[in-house]
């Protein structure tokens, strides 16, 4: 039997892997609710792409500043010791691999640790990449929190990405509501499945070979 | 005297002509020189190719511009939003071209036309479709590919405040795009909340000096503002509209 976890739960199961001190960007969407984690008495520095560092949470209504937003275009506030720089300095601190830590949401993840997050490939969609592809290489440790599983049933976690690629062999670490996988040489490796999950479940689920590293 | 302040918003995005390749500052409608747009629409130049961040949000801006069919090829990252409607139709409609850059990748090309360096490696977008049959070379054992700078005949940024010396600061998130466009186009074109007198703006932190600067618009308060009601509003976590920001 394999046991979940919820969004929540998995928000903090990343949040815990976070060191004191760090910087970190945090990706559009569930990334977002690492934050919300993050233990009493750890202190990290949250980067937003479009030219902050020190972001706050979100301010009540009556203090939604217009000039103040994240890089998901929602209201943020300033924490004291919050910077403002440009964009070039800001994608500057991603390749220059000043950054920490980057979560990012997924559709797939590869054995090599391709990263597929900008585009489904639909014909017809319109692309929009943002900073996707910047990030996906703009941390010294990139990590993906997504659900293991499609809604369904096709597994996340593939041999070779079927929808267009993000970036090539970027992805360090996956987190997923079934179980925590690094990518090593030769594919995945288990470092952490929930309750009674055992490597053999989440292989079937899968239908890849994974390394046992708990 | 130096004195680069325009008072008449028209007057100061005369000389944009038909064809030109003009960049929108902002990212979203943090720093979009939305006033400044107005003045373009009215000016009416057409066949415009467009740097910016985005496509447009909601119904005025470079929304409206799309809209109105005055943008032959936009360059930017990521048109599609929840409130891109306009640019969504042109471009199913086949009326615009898109060249879609990744956002590192494109402020690093503004900044580079703007620091004289033609051409630069980046990793970003390496093995990606976006970058298919591009130079590639290997520096200390990683890949990367080749872009090229990107200029323009005229810059619309939004500033916070400016003096007559064209020194611009801007405020908060709004800074984005504003210092790299401010240095590469021909022409720059700053709109500011207001306009103060030399020496005002600490001279420490003044994030576009005024030698990338032509001009420089007041154009008041934004009356948005106070309240934070805006158009393209801001969205929480599950994209629904923020309260109190429309």
């Amino acid at each position: 039997m394999v046991t979940r976890i919820s969004r929540g739960e998995l928000a903090a199961r990343v949040a815990a892997d976070i060191p004191d001190g760090a910087y970190v960007n945090l990706g559009i969407g569930a990334p977002t609710l690492v934050a919300d984690h993050i233990p009493g008495g750890v202190e990290i520095v949250l980067h937003t792409e479009n030219g902050m560092l020190r972001m706050g949470p979100a301010p009540d209504a009556a203090h939604v500043d217009p000039d103040l937003i994240n890089a998901g275009k929602q209201a943020v506030t300033e924490l004291p010791g919050a910077a403002y720089f440009s964009q070039a300095e800001s994608f500057g601190m991603m390749r220059g691999g000043h950054l920490d830590v980057c979560v990012l949401g997924a559709f797939e993840v590869s054995q090599a640790g391709d990263l597929a997050n900008w585009s489904t490939g639909e014909p017809g969609s319109i692309p929009a990449v943002g900073g996707a592809m910047d990030l996906a290489i703009g941390a010294k440790a990139v990590y993906v929190m997504m659900d293991l599983l499609t809604k369904g049933g096709r597994p996340k976690l593939v041999a070779e990405c079927d929808y267009p690629v993000t970036g090539r062999r970027c992805v360090s670490r996956v987190y997923t509501d079934h179980a925590v996988f690094d990518v090593v040489e030769g594919g995945f490796a288990v470092v952490d499945a929930y309750g009674d999950t055992t490597v053999e479940e989440l292989e079937r689920l899968l239908g890849l070979s994974l390394k046992d590293a708990r | 005297m130096i004195d680069k302040v325009v008072e008449d918003i028209d007057a100061a995005i005369d000389g944009i002509e038909d064809g030109a390749t003009v960049m929108i500052g902002g990212f979203g409608r943090a720093g979009q020189p939305v006033d400044l747009i107005d003045a373009l629409i009215r000016h009416g130049a057409k066949d415009l190719e467009i740097v910016s961040n985005n496509a447009g949000n909601g119904d005025v801006g470079l929304a409206r511009l799309v809209q109105l069919g005055r943008i032959r090829r936009i360059v930017c990252s990521f048109p599609r939003q929840n409130d891109s409607w306009h640019f969504d139709a042109a471009y199913r409609a086949g009326e615009i071209e898109l060249e879609l850059v990744p956002q590192g990748n494109l402020v690093e090309r503004i900044r580079a036309a703007g620091a004289g360096i033609p051409a630069f490696y980046t990793p970003t977008g390496i093995g990606t479709q976006l970058y298919e049959g591009a130079e590639v070379r290997e520096f200390e054992g990683r890949e990367y590919v080749l872009v090229e700078a990107l200029r323009a005949d005229f810059a619309l940024v939004a500033g916070f405040r400016a003096d007559r010396l064209g020194n611009v600061v801007y405020r908060k998130t709004a800074r984005n795009f504003g210092p790299a466009m401010a240095t590469a186009a021909t022409t720059t074109i700053v709109q500011v909340d207001e306009v103060v007198p030399a020496g005002a703006l600490d001279p420490e932190a003044i994030p576009t000096p005024g030698i990338f600067v032509d001009r420089v618009v007041p154009v008041g308060w934004r009356p948005w503002m106070p309240d934070g009601a805006f158009a393209g509003g801001l969205v929480d976590v599950n994209g629904e509209p923020v309260e109190g920001a429309r």
